[in-house]
C-alpha cells in the first residue's frame, strides 16, 4: 500500500486538492482511502464518502492534533490494509503552522495558498520545509508574478521539494500530481518502527495538566517567557 | 558543477560577496547572529539544540539544503542560449472516447499566435495543462510535447524558477498591500534580474499605454481598476516573466487595448496560445485549434479573406472604445 501524508494550514484546499487526487487515482483503477485528521469539526469525511471510497475520520478534540496522528498513525494504517487499500491518504489541518507529522520514507505533501501572504513561507517551519512535495493553490486568482513570487519564497526554505501548481477547482495539474504521488513499488504495510522526520513541539506545563490560573506561581515544567526587558 | 565542500569553508561575507542572493536566503530562513568572520560551516557548527529547534531545522539538513539551493540559483542564474525555446510541438494523442486526433503534429514557433476555440468543458484547459506539464504520452490525452522539435529535458517539469509556461487567468486581481514600484520590486527580486530600476520604468510604461487611464508608481495594487490591473499583468509577464510560453485565457472587454496587449507579449519574442471566443482577438492569431471532446479536432489558418473581416472587426471595436471614451469623460455620445 501506497501511504501518503497530506498537510498544510486550514482553508488551504487540501480537501479540494484530495478529491481530485481520488478521482485520478480511481480512473487508474487504484484502490484508495482517506483518513482525514482534524480538531473540532469537519465534515469533508462526507465529501469523500460520495465519492464512494473508504473514509475514516478522528477528531483530536482536546489534544494537539498533530500528537493525536501520530498516536494514531498504526491503527489507520492497519485500517487501509484490512481494506486492501492501493493508496492511503491521510490528512491532517497544521494548526500551529509548524509541525506536521511527516514520516521517514512516507511521502509528505505540503498544500499552502497563494492567498496566504508572501511572507507565509517563512512563517511555517517543518510542515513546509520538509515536505517532499509543495502544492501551491489558488493561482487562478492572483496574478503570475505573485505566483513566481511566492513560488521562489517556497524554493528558498525548501529547495529539495518540488513544487507544483494545483487548481483545486478545476483539477488543473492534479493529473500530474497524482504521478508523483504513487509509485509502483512503495509498500508501506506497518508503520511499526518508523520515525517521524521532526520532533514535535515539547509542551508538558501546567496547563497541558489542567492549569486554569493565570500567573508566575502556577507555571510549572517546560515555560518560556517573552524578553520584554527588565519590569522591575 | 559546483564544489560544494569549497563552498562550505568560505567565510560568511565571502560567500554573500560571491552569491548575493545567499543574504536573501539567510533572511527568508531565519538565521540571526551570523558570524561574518566566521565559515558557513562554523556557523552552522555552533547552533545549539534549541537554536536548530527554533529554526525548525536539522544540523545535517541545513548543508545539504544550501547546497541544493545555490545548485538551483546558479542554473537559474546562468540560463544559457540552448535554454531558448524556439518552438513548441504538440503531437497528437487521443481524444475523450479514445479516438485518435485529427492531426499529426502542430509546431509553434517563437511570436506566433494561436488560438484555441470550443464550447466550455471541451478539454481546452487540459490542452493548457499538457503544454505546463510538457506532456510526454502520459497524461490522460496521450499527447506529447516536444521543444525545439526535440525530447524535452526533465527539468521543465519540476524546476520552479525556470517556468516554461506563464499564465495569465482571467481572474486579475492583486491581493498584495504593495505600491505598484514596491510590488514590480519584489517581482523583480525574487527573478533576480540586473536592472530593476530600469524595467520597473519600462512595465509601467507599457501599462499605461495598454490601459485607458493611467496610473501613478506610488499607486497601490490594489487600488488599480480592472482594466489597469490587466494592462499591469500583461506587461509585467512581458517583461519581466522568463517564460517563454505565455497561455491566457480570454483577455476580453476589460478596458485594455487587447490588440497591443497581444503586441506586447509577441514583441518580447514568446509563444502565445490563447483561448478565446472573441472573433477579433482569433482572427489576430496566425492559426486556431478547434477542440471538441477532448480532443482536436482541426486546426484552421487564418485566411486572406478572413484577415478581411478583421479589418471589419477593428472598425467595429474603435468605434466601441471611442464611444467608451466619450461616455467615460462625460461627452454626448450623439457627437462621436
Amino acid at each position: 500500500m501506497n501511504l501518503i501524508t497530506i498537510s498544510g494550514p486550514p482553508s488551504s484546499g487540501k480537501t479540494a486538492i484530495i478529491t481530485k487526487l481520488i478521482k485520478s487515482f480511481k480512473d487508474r483503477k487504484l484502490n484508495v482511502g482517506v483518513a482525514k485528521f482534524d480538531c473540532l469539526y469537519t465534515d469533508d469525511d462526507l465529501i469523500y464518502k460520495k465519492l464512494g471510497i473508504p473514509v475514516l475520520k478522528g477528531l483530536s478534540g482536546s489534544l494537539c492534533p498533530d500528537h493525536y496522528f501520530v498516536s494514531n498513525i498504526e491503527e489507520v494504517v492497519e485500517w487501509g490494509v484490512k481494506n486492501s487499500l492501493d493508496v492511503l491518504i491521510t490528512e491532517s489541518a497544521g494548526l500551529c503552522n509548524r509541525c506536521s507529522p511527516y514520516i521517514k520514507d512516507v511521502k509528505a505533501v505540503c498544500v499552502i495558498d497563494n492567498l496566504s501572504g508572501v511572507n507565509t513561507p517563512k512563517k511555517i517551519g517543518p510542515m513546509l520545509t520538509m515536505a517532499d512535495i509543495v502544492v501551491i493553490t489558488k493561482g487562478d486568482i492572483v496574478s503570475q508574478a505573485e505566483r513566481e513570487v511566492f513560488s521562489s519564497g517556497v524554493a528558498m526554505v525548501n529547495p529539495r521539494a518540488t513544487i507544483m501548481n494545483v487548481n483545486g477547482l478545476t483539477g488543473q495539474g492534479a493529473y500530474e500530481l497524482s504521478t508523483l504521488i504513487y509509485e509502483n513499488d512503495q509498500h508501506t504495510d506497518s508503520v511499526k518502527g518508523l520515525k517521524l522526520r521532526f520532533s514535535m513541539p515539547s509542551a508538558t506545563c501546567s496547563y497541558c495538566l489542567g492549569e486554569t490560573r493565570i500567573g508566575a506561581e502556577h507555571q510549572l515544567g517546560n515555560v518560556k517567557k517573552i524578553e520584554a526587558g527588565d519590569l522591575k | 558543477m559546483i564544489k560544494f565542500d569549497k563552498i562550505k569553508k568560505m567565510k560568511i561575507d565571502e560567500l554573500l560577496k560571491k552569491y548575493s542572493f545567499m543574504s536573501n536566503y539567510f533572511e527568508t530562513n531565519n538565521f540571526e547572529n551570523l558570524d561574518y568572520k566566521s565559515t558557513l560551516e562554523e556557523n552552522i557548527n555552533k547552533l545549539d539544540n534549541e537554536e536548530l529547534e527554533e529554526l525548525g531545522v536539522k544540523k545535517d539538513d541545513i548543508l545539504l539544503k544550501i547546497e541544493e539551493y545555490i545548485k538551483q540559483m546558479i542554473e537559474f542564474l546562468g540560463i544559457k542560449e540552448d535554454d531558448d525555446v524556439n518552438s513548441i510541438s504538440i503531437i497528437a494523442g487521443t481524444n475523450k472516447f479514445g479516438n485518435e486526433e485529427k492531426y499529426e503534429e502542430l509546431k509553434i514557433k517563437k511570436g506566433e499566435i494561436i488560438c484555441i476555440v470550443g464550447p466550455t468543458g471541451s478539454g481546452k484547459s487540459r490542452l493548457l495543462a499538457d503544454i505546463e506539464w510538457v506532456a510526454d504520452r502520459d497524461t490522460p490525452t496521450n499527447r506529447k510535447i516536444l521543444i525545439n522539435g526535440k525530447n524535452p529535458d526533465k527539468k521543465w517539469r519540476f524546476s520552479s524558477s525556470n517556468r516554461l509556461v506563464a499564465q495569465l487567468s482571467q481572474n486579475m486581481n492583486f491581493i498584495m498591500d504593495l505600491s505598484v514600484e514596491d510590488f514590480l520590486q519584489l517581482h523583480a527580486k525574487s527573478r533576480l534580474v540586473e536592472n530593476p530600476k530600469e524595467l520597473i520604468e519600462k512595465i509601467i510604461n507599457s501599462a499605461n499605454d495598454l490601459a485607458g487611464e493611467k496610473f501613478e508608481r506610488e499607486t497601490q495594487i490594489t487600488d488599480l481598476s480592472g482594466g489597469q490591473s490587466r494592462a499591469l499583468m500583461i506587461a509585467d509577464t512581458a517583461i519581466l516573466s522568463k517564460s517563454p510560453i505565455v497561455l491566457i485565457d480570454e483577455i476580453e472587454n476589460a478596458g485594455v487595448d487587447r490588440k497591443r496587449a497581444l503586441e506586447l507579449l509577441i514583441g518580447e519574442e514568446k509563444v502565445v496560445l490563447m483561448a478565446t471566443h472573441d472573433p477579433m482577438l482569433a482572427l489576430l492569431g496566425n492559426k486556431r485549434i478547434v477542440i471538441n471532446n477532448g480532443g482536436i479536432e482541426k486546426i484552421i489558418e487564418t485566411t486572406e479573406e478572413e484577415k478581411e473581416i478583421l479589418k471589419e472587426l477593428e472598425v467595429i471595436d474603435k468605434r466601441m472604445q471611442g464611444l467608451r471614451n466619450g461616455l467615460r469623460y462625460g461627452e454626448n455620445l450623439s457627437n462621436i
